[in-house]
Formats: C-alpha cells, sequence, structure tokens
C-alpha cells in the first residue's frame, strides 16, 4: 500500500469484478437482509427491482472484498521492491453512498477506486486523510453503486 | 395522536383477532412512521467465528481474522469488519421493523461513520429515530423516511451511526394510482 505522500487526486484503480449468482444473493440475503425481493426470483419480479436483487449491503461487501484484493496486491509487490509497505489505518466511514440501479442474479459489476481528495490531519499529524470515490459498473456499462470513501493513510516520514 | 412503535407492535403482534385479518393490517406504512423515536432493538450477540466468516469472505484484513495479528493492529483485539457491522445493523432494522414494513429498498446511505472496533462477545444494541419522512414527488403511492441508526455495544458505546432513506408504500396508494 502508498503512503500519503504517493498518491494524488485522480488516480484511478481498477479493482476487478464480481459475479452476484442467485445462489449468493439469497445467502447473503437469508442471513442479513432478508427482504422478499433478495430471497425470490418471483418477489424480486414483481418488486421495483424487476428480478432477484442483491441486497444492497451484499454489493458493499463485495467492493470492500477487492479494494482488500487490491491493496493486498499493491503491497506485497511493493515489498517484492522491497519498499517499506505502508499500513493503512482503520477507516472512519463513508458518505454519498448510493445503489444507483438493481444487482440483479447473473450481474457482473467492475469496481474502481478514485481518489477525489487529500489532506493532511490536523489533529494527528502522522496521518493523511484520503477521500476516494468507489463505484460499480455493470456488464452493460450502467453504474449501480458509488460512494465516497474515507481512509486513514500513513505519512511517509511521520510514521515510526 | 402520536402512534410509536410500541403501540403498533402491541396491536399487531400480541392481539389475536389483528392476526384473522389481511396481512396488510399488520404491514407498517409511510403514515406509520412519525418523526422521532422509532425503537430500541436488540440485543444481537456477535461470535468470534462469525467475524472470522464475514472476513474471509468480504474483508479478509489479519485483525479481522486472526488474534495475534489483530493485538498488534491499530485495533488492539480481534474487531469484526465494518461492512459485517453493516450487515448486522440491517439485520437488526429487519427483524425490528423492516420486515412489517411496506419497503420497496433504499436508494443509498447519507453518511456512515464507524465510531469503535466491535468485538467478539459484543451485545449490539439499535437505536432508531425517524429524521424526515416526505412523500415521493416521482412515485405518488410511495414515501421517503429518513432513519437514523446508532448501533452500540453493551457498555453504551456508540459503534456506528448512520442515516439512510427508504422508500415506503402510502396507505392511500390504491387511491393515488387509481387516481
Amino acid at each position: 500500500m502508498h503512503f500519503f505522500e504517493d498518491l494524488k487526486v485522480g488516480q484511478r484503480r481498477e479493482l476487478g469484478s464480481f459475479t452476484f449468482t442467485a445462489d449468493a444473493i439469497k445467502a447473503f440475503a437469508a442471513r442479513f437482509d432478508p427482504q422478499r425481493f433478495h430471497l425470490s426470483e418471483e418477489e424480486g419480479r414483481k418488486s421495483l427491482f424487476g428480478g432477484l436483487a442483491a441486497s444492497g449491503w451484499h454489493v458493499g461487501s463485495a467492493c470492500m472484498k477487492l479494494l482488500v484484493a487490491d491493496g493486498q496486491r499493491q503491497a506485497s509487490e511493493a515489498a517484492a521492491r522491497g519498499e517499506k509497505v505502508a499500513i493503512w489505518g482503520p477507516s472512519p466511514g463513508f458518505r454519498e453512498l448510493r445503489w444507483i440501479r438493481p444487482v440483479l442474479a447473473g450481474d457482473t459489476i467492475s469496481f474502481a477506486s478514485e481518489i477525489e481528495s487529500l489532506r493532511e490531519s490536523s489533529s494527528r499529524p502522522e496521518w493523511g486523510i484520503l477521500e476516494a470515490r468507489n463505484s460499480g459498473t455493470n456488464q452493460r456499462g450502467e453504474p449501480v453503486y458509488s460512494m465516497l470513501a474515507i481512509a486513514f493513510v500513513p505519512r511517509r516520514n511521520k510514521s515510526a | 395522536m402520536r402512534v410509536d412503535w410500541v403501540e403498533i407492535v402491541t396491536k399487531c403482534g400480541h392481539n389475536r383477532a389483528s392476526r384473522k385479518m389481511s396481512p396488510a393490517m399488520n404491514t407498517l406504512l409511510f403514515e406509520d412512521f412519525k418523526l422521532g423515536h422509532l425503537g430500541r432493538f436488540g440485543p444481537r450477540h456477535v461470535t468470534a467465528e462469525e467475524i472470522r466468516e464475514f472476513a474471509a469472505e468480504f474483508d479478509p484484513q489479519p485483525m479481522h481474522l486472526d488474534e495475534a495479528a489483530a493485538s498488534r493492529s491499530l485495533l488492539k483485539g480481534l474487531a469484526g469488519s465494518g461492512w459485517h457491522l453493516c450487515s448486522i445493523v440491517m439485520r437488526m432494522m429487519f427483524d425490528g421493523f423492516i420486515g412489517r414494513t411496506a419497503s420497496l429498498g433504499s436508494p443509498g446511505v447519507n453518511e456512515l461513520r464507524w465510531l469503535a472496533p466491535f468485538r467478539p462477545g459484543d451485545e449490539i444494541m439499535l437505536e432508531v429515530e425517524v429524521l424526515e419522512a416526505r412523500l415521493s414527488r416521482s412515485r405518488p403511492a410511495t414515501g421517503i423516511v429518513m432513519f437514523k441508526m446508532v448501533a452500540s455495544n453493551a457498555a453504551g458505546q456508540p459503534l456506528c451511526e448512520m442515516t439512510s432513506p427508504i422508500i415506503v408504500q402510502r396507505r392511500d396508494a390504491a387511491a393515488v394510482e387509481g387516481g
């Protein structure tokens, strides 16, 4: 993972894609979001979604899965080059999450993350604060998911 | 007169006569959501196994998977993924009121803050408040209810809070559609 000084507004990472099978949609929904349109094709068709739709929390969790995999890929590449690997802090949250279109059974969503803003933390000088727009697009190129994630990123010269 | 959640539960859940009526009588509609406190739900017990299981699938970072690595991390001990906590909050909302609400889904989340790690053994409580309720302009048969949710542990420490709208069917939806 990068240090704060290595990051620039506008940098974009393609995170890869995730396919939402009917079985995975129903299994997630049964555990966390058992609304009828997430559990049954028939109920999904009758709903505003027009088909068996993934829980929005399933979509967000799938994006997180790809973000973590991308971060781990970057960390191992940095380690292979003999660079010091930055360990990012826990996220304080996010804003402006939009489930723009339903994610239906069989859809494959490609996720990306683009840096929107960078600022130094006034209270904790060893950290910078990053805001990144994480987004998802379906196989027809239609946006389905967008959110503004916030993360603490260590500063190169201030970290121990 | 203000009808709060407790009264709705009393009327619908524990009244045998109401069970014989149409299921729609048990359903919460837009008009049932008044500004202010809606309810307190839980506790929801959290296990180390489910924290590791969710993390393995969606957020495989060491502090969510491994006790030793977690104790060296900024979270100072095994802690669940923030997305796991969101998903637990969703389930608590479903069990608390959304499962009985004529919900058409949610367009998103305005803001979410992860305030403290959640841990194995936590007993999560959820406070729900209605911040705003307005009619939808694009879908006249529905209204939009803005909720604020705060999840806390048994010590009363807030773990996460979020504001999120849900689209809910109106009681007089049939009349609106007919007109």
